[in-house]
């Protein structure tokens, strides 16, 4: 085998760089003194302090936390179903549906956010808490069940008919048989189901009502009220957030596969 | 659940159908229109096109590499994946505004004398979207080139073929399913894209996605913004369907 060409090597360690100088800055001023441009005033962690001692930020973490929390276990219970139904469906027609249920992975968030404001405003929902979580499941929704499906299409169905040769139940079944070689993909699905919705910006933006403002939104406002340090702080905060969240779901996976491949072999 | 879903769709055409008259369409016609349609044609390919090639490298060395290290380039692609698009594009306005990183170090290397403004042009938009769609290319494209067998490069390496030849007839092609499926990624968010142009155009130069937004949060024209989104939307599904009727849809059976 050769060695890897130079070039690609070369520039494809250019464009990782690319993908990070932008972060590192913004994580680098975050721990800067200094208020005004670039000027480095020594390492401080000020920002932060003004960030957490300040009740709308706090305010509005806790409003994305019980917006991430609430639309992914909805978005959980609705996709297991969902996606169980369409898989027993298998011999059936159900591409139609397939497509229907990716439909809100393809068109632009925008029309998203600009379809679920009409829609609230027509049945005069009031916009908060409900509108935010219904938007965020409109996209979780078919994330999760995308996840579910793919877990799904590996299994070997002779555990489930065994199960039920041996008089179990189709409760028993689900419960006992189903959920446990799903768990994996449940996880993960959470995981991504519970990043996006942390960090949506578009759709929250359009169907946000007063006193429901989420992190993403504070963000936003404050760019647009002007640059200030606390911007950065806030970011990378965000930043190391999305990190934690990658780990988490490598260790999952990792067990997942590790799991698998343990079953592949017993079997 | 089904429903669930498609009621955001399916609202949109409701919701349109029930409020609008044959107006808001005429409207869509108005040259000013338009040009705002067409910048976000060509922004969107462009972001496209430059996605691809900047991204093909990256994903090669990421697909070719040990095991070991391709843990730990993958999860290093996928971190700016999941980090907040708005913050990625905030980062942008550091580096790019009059006292941000790039004028300071032209400035410090007596390049140039007077700051440039580097936000709120086209650059930064071009520029912008481009980074923040980056990731949706190299991951599909990382799939594609994993699948592609190192043999066949070897094959065309021993029968004399260059490095670039080995690219341009070898791996490039076998990609294409990666180039399609990422290109898709790329190219629908950044015709709708909002937050980009809106932070690092300054909502000057309009594209669709800020026309929509101003339609329906600004001028509270909701009628017309409806139809604008109806054209996006149908945009998007026209391409959609010549894409699945081409290549794309004989490579998903």
């Amino acid at each position: 085998m050769r060695a890897m060409p130079k070039f690609m090597t070369i520039s494809g360690l250019m464009v990782m760089g690319f993908l990070y100088v932008p972060v590192i800055v913004l994580i680098g001023f975050s721990f800067n003194a200094s208020a005004v441009g670039l000027a480095w005033g020594g390492f401080s962690l000020q920002w932060y302090e003004k960030l957490l001692t300040d009740p709308s930020i706090i305010d509005a973490m806790m409003n994305s936390l019980i917006i991430a929390v609430v639309s992914t276990v909805c978005s959980l219970l609705f996709g297991l179903g969902a996606a169980i139904g369409l898989e027993q469906w298998r011999d059936g027609d159900s591409s139609w549906v397939s497509t229907l249920i990716l439909l809100p992975l393809v068109i632009p968030e925008i029309l998203m956010g600009v379809a679920l404001l009409m829609i609230f405003v027509m049945v005069q929902a009031p916009l908060g808490f409900g509108s935010i979580i219904i938007g965020h499941m409109v996209f979780n929704l078919p994330l999760t069940v995308v996840i579910l499906r793919a877990r799904l299409r590996k299994f070997d169905p002779a555990w489930e008919e065994a199960a039920r040769d041996l008089g179990a139940t189709s409760w028993d079944v689900l419960t006992n048989i189903t959920l446990p070689m799903l768990r994996p993909a449940i996880v993960g699905a959470a995981l991504l189901s519970f990043t996006v919705s942390l960090d949506d910006f578009v759709v929250t933006f359009f169907v946000a009502g007063p006193g429901s403002t989420t992190l993403p939104l504070k963000v936003f406002s404050m760019i647009k009220t002007g640059i200030t340090p606390e911007v950065n702080a806030l970011s990378a905060i965000m930043v190391m957030i999305s990190m934690a969240c990658v780990g988490l779901s490598w260790l999952f996976q990792q067990q997942a596969n590790s799991s698998l491949r343990k079953k592949d072999s017993r079997s | 659940m089904v429903l669930g879903v498609s009621f955001a769709s399916r609202g949109l055409y409701g919701g349109v159908e029930w409020i609008a008259t044959i107006g808001n369409y005429s409207r869509l016609a108005d040259p000013l229109v338009g040009v705002i349609f067409l910048r976000s044609l060509i922004f969107a390919s462009m972001t496209t096109i430059v996605c691809a090639i900047v991204g093909f490298p990256l994903a090669y060395m990421v697909a070719r590499a040990s095991p070991r290290w391709q843990l730990i380039w993958l999860t290093l692609v996928m971190i700016p994946f999941w980090t907040n698009f708005l913050v990625r594009t905030y980062a942008w306005t550091v580096i790019l505004r009059v006292d941000g990183l790039v004028n300071t170090f032209l400035q410090s290397i007596g390049m140039q004398e007077e700051p440039i403004s580097l936000l709120f042009t086209d650059f930064a938009v071009a520029i912008g979207l481009m980074y923040g769609y980056l990731p949706f290319m190299v991951l599909p494209l990382i799939v594609a080139i994993e699948r592609i067998s190192p043999q066949l490069e070897e094959a065309a390496y021993d029968l004399y073929a260059s490095m670039g030849a080995t690219f341009r007839h070898v791996v490039v092609p076998l990609s294409k399913p990666g180039f399609i499926a990422g290109g898709i990624l790329v190219f629908i968010p950044s015709l709708g894209a909002f937050i980009t142009p809106y932070l690092l155009g300054g909502g000057q130069k309009m594209m669709i996605g800020t026309l929509i937004q101003q339609e329906f949060l600004v001028s509270r024209d909701w009628p017309f913004g409806s139809a604008l989104s109806l054209g996006l939307m149908g945009t998007v599904l026209i391409l959609w369907v010549l894409l699945s009727r081409s290549s794309f849809g004989k490579q998903v059976q």
